[in-house]
C-alpha cells in the first residue's frame, strides 16, 4: 500500500504548481488551469484522508468540489470570451486601465 | 444518514430565496423588455417573505442536516442585514440599470443567487455548507462585477475579481482539506471539540490556519490580501458594488467568526498575533491610501478596507463583547455604505456615472437633501457622533480596551482621524466649491426611499443605539 505521506506530497507539489502558475503565467486560460489544479490538489488530500481515516465525508467533499469547479470554470470561460470580445487580448498585462 | 421534514422548515428562507431566483430566470424571457421593474419587485417579495421567516426563526436554535446547516440567532441577525442590504441594493438598482442600458432580467436572479449564498454562509456549521455558500456568494458576483459588458473598466473588474476570487477559494479549499486531515471531521463542532482535548504538536495545524487565513482574508479584503477590491468596486456597476462591499463583507466575517472564534478556538493564541499583525497593516494602508484617491468609488474601496482592519479587532478580541461589537459593526457598516453608494449612483456626467470626487462640486447648491444625506454618510463612516459610525467604533473600541489591547486602539483612533480627511473632503467639495453645471443629478423615487430610510438608520442608531445593541446581544455567538 502507498504510504499517506507519499499523496499528501504529490498534493503539495501539485497545489504549489498551481499558485505559482496562477502568479507568474500571463495567459488567463493558463491562469484558469492552474487554479483548477489547486482545486484538485485539495481533491487528492481529500480522497487519501477520507481512505486514510476510512471516513466518508472526504470523498463527499470532493463530488461537491468537482461541481464547483465546472460551474467556476463556465462562469470563468464567459468572462474571458467577454474579456477577448472587448479588447482582443487575454493577457493580464493588457487588462490594466484601473491602477492605484 | 437521516433525514427529517424539519429540517427542511429550518432551511426555508433559503429555499424561498433560491425558488424565487430561479423563478425569475424562467419568467424572464415572457416579460416585455421595458416592464423588467416587475422582475425587481419579484425579487423584492422575495426577500420580504424570506425576512418574516427569519423573523419568526430567530430566536431557535437548531443544528440540522447532519450538523452540516445551523440555526442560531447569531446567523439570523446576518440574515437580516443581508435582507436589508440585498433589498436596498434591488431598490437602487431599479433606476441605474435602465440608465446605463442593461436593465437584464438575469441581474435580480443574480442578486437572490448571491444573498442566499451569503444566508447559507453565515448559517453554515460543516467546512463544507461554508465553502459552499462562499462560491454560491462569490460565482453570481463575478458576473455581476462584468454586468456592463459593454464598457472595457467593468469586463476587466469582473476577469480580476473571478482570478483573485477563485486563487483565494483555492487556498482555503486547500486549507480545509489539511484541517479534515488532521482532525478527521469537518463539523465545526467536531473541529472545536478535537482541539479541546490534546496538545496541538503538528505543524501542518499552523499551515491550515495561515491558509484559511489567507482564503478568508481575500474575502473580507484586508491587507495584503486586498489587491482585488478597488479595481472591483470602480468597474462594477455601483448597485453591486455597494452590496458587494456590504452583504459579502458581512458574511464573510460571520463565517471568518464561526471557523476561528469557535472552530480553532482552541489554537487562539497561533492565530491571534497574525490578525493583530493584518489589523494593524490594513488600518493604516487603507486610510492612507484612501488620501490620494480621486475617484469615490475607490476612495470608498480603501474605506472598506480600513474599516474591514477595525472589524477584525473584534474578531481578534474573540470574546463576547468582542463578538457583540463585530455585529453591530457590520449592521452599521451596511447602512452607511449602501447609503454612501446610493448617493455616488445618482450622479450623472455627460451620460456616464459621476464617480469623482470633483463631481460632487456644489452638490449641496443642486440638491440639499441628496448633500445632507452623504454628509451623514461620511460623518458615520468617519465615527462622528450622533452617528451610528460611532457606537459602532465605540463598541469594538471597548472591547478591545478590556482584552488588554490599548496599544492597537490607539493606533486605530490615530488613523480614524487620518480617515477624517478625506471623508470630509467630500463634504467640504460639496458645500464649499462651486457647482458644475456638466453634472447632472437624477433621483428616482426607489433610490429616494433607499436614501432617507439608510440616513434615518444611521441617525436613529446613533442617537438611541439600545435596541440594536440588545438584538446584537441576544443574538451573540453561543459557544457548545
Amino acid at each position: 500500500m502507498v504510504p499517506l505521506s507519499y499523496y499528501v506530497i504529490l498534493s503539495l507539489i501539485v497545489f504549489m504548481i498551481g499558485v505559482i502558475g496562477v502568479l507568474i503565467r500571463r495567459n488567463i486560460i493558463v491562469i484558469l488551469l492552474s487554479i483548477e489544479l489547486m482545486l484538485n490538489a485539495a481533491n487528492i488530500n481529500f480522497v487519501a484522508f477520507s481512505h486514510y481515516l476510512q471516513n466518508v465525508t472526504g470523498q463527499v467533499f470532493v463530488f461537491f468540489v468537482l461541481t464547483v469547479a465546472a460551474a467556476e470554470v463556465v462562469v470563468g470561460l464567459a468572462i474571458i470570451i467577454a474579456l477577448y470580445r472587448g479588447k482582443s487580448t487575454i493577457h493580464v498585462e493588457d487588462v490594466n486601465r484601473m491602477k492605484w | 444518514m437521516n433525514f427529517s421534514v424539519t429540517d427542511i422548515g429550518a432551511v426555508l428562507p433559503e429555499i424561498i430565496v433560491a425558488a424565487y431566483a430561479c423563478a425569475i430566470l424562467l419568467i424572464e424571457p415572457f416579460i416585455p423588455k421595458d416592464r423588467r421593474n416587475i422582475l425587481a419587485f419579484f425579487g423584492l417579495a422575495a426577500l420580504g417573505l424570506a425576512f418574516y421567516a427569519t423573523v419568526n426563526l430567530m430566536w431557535t436554535d437548531l443544528s440540522v442536516m447532519n450538523g452540516m446547516f445551523i440555526l442560531d440567532p447569531f446567523g439570523n441577525f446576518f440574515k437580516l442585514i443581508l435582507y436589508v442590504a440585498a433589498a436596498m441594493t434591488i431598490l437602487l438598482s431599479i433606476g441605474y440599470l435602465k440608465r446605463e442600458g442593461i436593465d437584464l432580467g438575469e441581474y435580480y436572479a443574480f442578486i437572490l443567487f448571491a444573498a442566499c449564498g451569503m444566508m447559507v454562509m453565515v448559517s453554515a456549521s460543516d467546512l463544507i455548507t461554508v465553502f459552499l455558500g462562499l462560491e454560491l456568494a462569490s460565482i453570481p458576483f463575478y458576473i455581476l462585477a462584468g454586468f456592463k459588458r459593454f464598457e472595457a473598466k467593468s469586463l476587466e473588474a469582473s476577469a480580476k475579481y473571478f482570478i483573485l476570487g477563485s486563487f483565494s477559494s483555492g487556498i482555503l479549499l486547500f486549507g480545509i482539506s489539511l484541517l479534515y486531515g488532521l482532525s478527521g471531521t469537518t463539523n465545526l463542532e467536531a473541529l472545536a471539540q478535537h482541539l479541546r482535548g490534546e496538545e496541538i504538536g503538528n505543524p501542518a495545524w499552523i499551515l491550515a490556519m495561515i491558509l484559511l487565513i489567507v482564503g478568508f482574508g481575500f474575502k473580507v479584503a484586508v491587507v495584503p490580501f486586498h489587491m482585488w477590491a478597488p479595481d472591483v468596486y470602480e468597474g462594477a456597476p455601483t448597485p453591486v458594488t455597494a452590496f458587494l462591499s456590504v452583504g459579502s463583507k458581512a458574511a464573510s466575517f460571520a463565517v471568518f467568526l464561526r471557523v476561528f472564534v469557535e472552530a480553532l478556538g482552541g489554537i487562539q493564541s497561533d492565530w491571534r498575533l497574525l490578525l493583530i499583525l493584518l489589523a494593524v497593516v490594513t488600518i493604516v494602508l487603507g486610510n492612507v491610501v484612501a488620501l490620494v484617491q480621486t475617484n469615490i468609488k475607490r476612495m470608498l474601496a480603501y474605506s472598506s478596507i480600513a474599516h474591514a482592519g477595525y472589524a477584525v479587532i473584534g474578531l481578534i478580541v474573540g470574546d463576547r463583547l468582542g463578538i457583540v461589537s463585530l455585529m453591530v459593526y457590520m449592521g452599521v457598516y451596511a447602512f452607511m455604505t449602501l447609503g454612501a453608494f446610493g448617493v455616488v449612483m445618482l450622479l450623472r456626467r455627460g451620460g456616464v456615472e459621476g464617480d469623482e470626487i470633483a463631481d460632487f462640486a456644489g452638490l449641496a447648491r443642486k440638491n440639499r437633501l441628496a448633500a445632507f444625506a452623504m454628509l451623514i454618510f461620511m460623518f458615520s463612516l468617519t465615527g462622528i457622533p450622533p452617528t451610528a459610525g460611532f457606537i459602532a467604533k465605540f463598541y469594538i473600541f471597548m472591547a478591545a480596551v478590556n482584552a488588554g489591547l490599548t496599544w492597537l486602539v490607539v493606533l486605530a483612533v490615530i488613523f480614524t482621524a487620518v480617515s477624517a480627511y478625506f471623508y470630509l473632503k467630500v463634504v467640504m467639495v460639496m458645500y464649499m466649491k462651486e457647482p458644475d453645471e456638466n453634472v447632472q443629478m437624477v433621483a428616482p423615487s426607489a433610490a429616494v426611499m433607499v436614501l432617507a430610510v439608510a440616513a434615518a438608520a444611521v441617525l436613529l442608531i446613533g442617537i438611541y443605539p439600545g435596541p440594536f445593541l440588545d438584538l446584537a446581544q441576544n443574538a451573540v455567538l453561543q459557544f457548545r
